[in-house]
């Protein structure tokens, strides 16, 4: 699959309103980080991401790892519109029974390549993924998404070195770098500084993009896929909330769902 | 195949295993700097290609673990089974929560590890993960039934914790006489009617030897090596608790949710009968020659014979 620019730019208009009509319909969620995300995803799944509609658990797909995984409403939409999940689906979200769990999990939905929800661990697992294609004389790519506040975790580090020693130049790792986590701004947490730094000095290939030009996330993901001398980082900057202007550089809206009301306005904006 | 000549540890047979199931290319192993502790450097010896070296990061390896099992492998990643612990959250949500099948061995588990002291005798490991849901949870007695079990382990499916032991311990099993040793069935090594011992690691020696200690005085015990605490053998316990009217557990562990835990837990919900645990009290070890440190902690034959009488007697009382 390849889709234009200008299909990228509507396929992530749609995902972004299901994710407002997924969380508000929850009444949970995590709106803000899918927003900051779905950019990123949808350019991913809409050009160079290898997978099969009709069959997800294919076993030579690329994965795609989403490490920060209450970012699943983005997940899902981006499923959705891929024509893997059904719109039934995405709608019961966070309901009981339902294979769109709170967080993502692999053993709910086909499609899904990771158990999320515990912070810190996706590139450790995608690093797992990574030496196993090898193992196998795969080309299969793994791509793993963490959050900026993520990188807080040790194992984030622990995984950085470890993909540095083995050389695991098939993972490629996107960083969601919105400046906020669930309290509030990374700065008043806990400041992560110059992320792309840290990672080249750990021994990966970095590249630094606009997380919402769309034409500049194709450029970098193609530049990632087809860089294999080291392990890859992308730092995008994003604005968490993105598109709806009241949820954008907001951290009331890291864990809170749009009440119906609220829905109404970023719908309208959507539109 | 004819038994190693030397008597070993419970590691040595997890060691011999995997260069067993190499054969199987599925089969990849995982260390964090103690392969030539927990023997997985046998694997890594002869299959260099196939063992991952993640360094002293335990939590990154069982990430790496599971995402190789979910790309089609089977991990067999180790490293001292306290320091499996720090990884708790890691194997709880990252390979027991997707059900993936990783197989955890905790080497140098229980006091009997020894002179390191307390921040290596794991205690509470067996307690730990019994809890995780689709866990199996495995501890053998010798070098012989740790090879065994691991190999089963292969095409068992979810995920496991083993622990083994550090020290050598005498052999109870030998290759030709393995038809009765299966993950989830306790094995009985021996049989008699007036108490029944349930044992698992170290202490099956010791539980045998309280036997013949008790059969002296006239007393006839049943020994279990109940190898596997999760699942649980439930048949078998109903079984001797019917037969013997009173069990006594042994282990090398705290009697808090181990083996002890588990069979009382079962004992009270379904069949109430007289129990005695010997385990850990409810403190850490410290350092001292094994033996010493065993005696301290009254981890010994006498301990078990002595948990015996009065599980007797409780039941005596009781009829
Ligand atoms: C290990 C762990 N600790 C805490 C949490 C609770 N939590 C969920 S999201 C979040 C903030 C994440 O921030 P970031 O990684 O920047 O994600 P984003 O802003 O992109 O949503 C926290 C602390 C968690 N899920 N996992």
């Amino acid at each position: 699959m390849r889709l234009s620019l200008d299909e990228l730019t509507e396929m992530a208009r749609k995902c972004r309103k299901d994710i407002v009509r997924m969380t508000n319909a929850a009444g949970s969620g995590h709106p803000g980080g899918s927003l900051s995300a779905i950019d990123l995803m949808v350019a991913l799944y809409g050009t160079n991401l290898s997978f099969r509609v009709d069959e997800p658990e294919w076993e030579d797909r690329d994965r795609f790892i989403l490490s920060k995984g209450h970012a699943s409403p983005a997940m899902y939409a981006v499923l959705h519109q891929m024509g893997i999940l059904a719109e039934s689906d995405i709608m019961s979200f966070r309901k009981l029974g339902s294979i769109c769990q709170g967080h993502v999990d692999m053993r709910w939905t086909a499609g899904v390549d990771f158990s999320g929800g515990s912070l810190g661990m996706g590139m450790s697992f995608g690093l797992g993924c990574a030496i196993a294609a090898k193992m196998d004389g795969s080309n299969r790519l793994v791509w793993v998404m963490v959050g900026d506040g993520e990188t807080q975790e040790g194992q984030v580090w622990e995984a950085a070195m470890a993909a540095s020693h083995h050389n695991a130049t098939n993972l490629k790792v996107i960083i969601d770098r919105n400046g906020i986590q669930n309290d509030s701004f990374i700065d008043a947490q806990m400041e992560i500084g110059d992320i792309a730094a840290k990672f080249s000095s750990f021994g990966w290939d970095v590249k630094e993009v606009d997380g919402h030009d769309l034409a500049s996330v194709v450029g970098v993901i193609d530049w990632a896929a087809n860089t294999q001398e080291r392990p890859v980082a992308i730092v995008a900057n994003t604005i968490k909330g993105k598109g709806v202007s009241f949820m954008e550089n907001n951290p009331a809206f890291h864990g809170k769902a749009p009440t119906d009301e609220e829905l109404g306005l970023a719908l309208e904006e959507l539109a | 195949m004819s038994a190693p000549p030397e008597s070993c540890a419970s590691r040595d047979g997890y060691g011999r295993a995997l260069l067993r199931i190499a054969e199987d290319p599925r089969v990849v192993v995982l260390e964090a700097d103690l392969g030539k502790s927990t023997k997985s450097c046998l694997f890594r010896s002869e299959y260099p290609e196939r063992t991952v070296s993640l360094g002293i990061a335990e939590q990154n390896m069982m990430l790496v673990a599971a995402g190789m099992a979910s790309s089609g492998k089977i991990p067999f990643a180790s490293t001292f089974a306290i320091f499996t612990e720090r990884a708790f959250e890691q194997i709880r949500n990252g390979i027991a929560r997707p059900g993936l099948p990783v197989h955890i061995c905790g080497s140098h588990g229980g006091i009997h590890t020894g002179s390191d002291g307390s921040s290596a005798q794991a205690i509470e490991d067996l307690a730990i993960y019994r809890t995780i849901p689709g866990m199996t949870v495995i501890h053998p007695c010798d070098d012989i039934s740790a090879e065994e079990l691991t190999i089963q382990l292969v095409e068992m499916g979810g995920p496991s914790y083993m622990r083994t032991a550090r020290n050598k311990t005498m052999r109870q099993y030998d290759y030709e006489n393995m038809e009765h040793l299966r993950i989830g069935r306790g094995s009985v090594l021996r049989e008699g009617s007036d108490v029944a011992i349930l044992a698992c690691g170290v202490m099956v020696e010791m539980a045998l030897n309280a036997a013949s200690d008790l059969s002296d005085e006239g007393i006839e015990s049943t020994v279990v090596d109940m190898h596997t605490i999760k699942p649980l053998d439930n048949q078998l316990i109903d079984r001797l608790s019917e037969r013997c009217g009173c069990l006594v557990t042994a282990e090398d562990h705290i009697t808090f949710g181990g083996l002890g835990g588990a069979v009382a837990e079962w004992l009270s919900l379904n069949r109430p009968t007289p129990l005695e645990m010997v385990g850990v009290a409810d403190r850490f070890g410290e350092s001292g020659g094994t033996d010493d440190l065993m005696e301290a902690v009254g981890l010994t034959p006498t301990g078990i014979s002595n948990a015996a009488k009065r599980s007797i007697s409780r039941r005596n009382a009781v009829s």
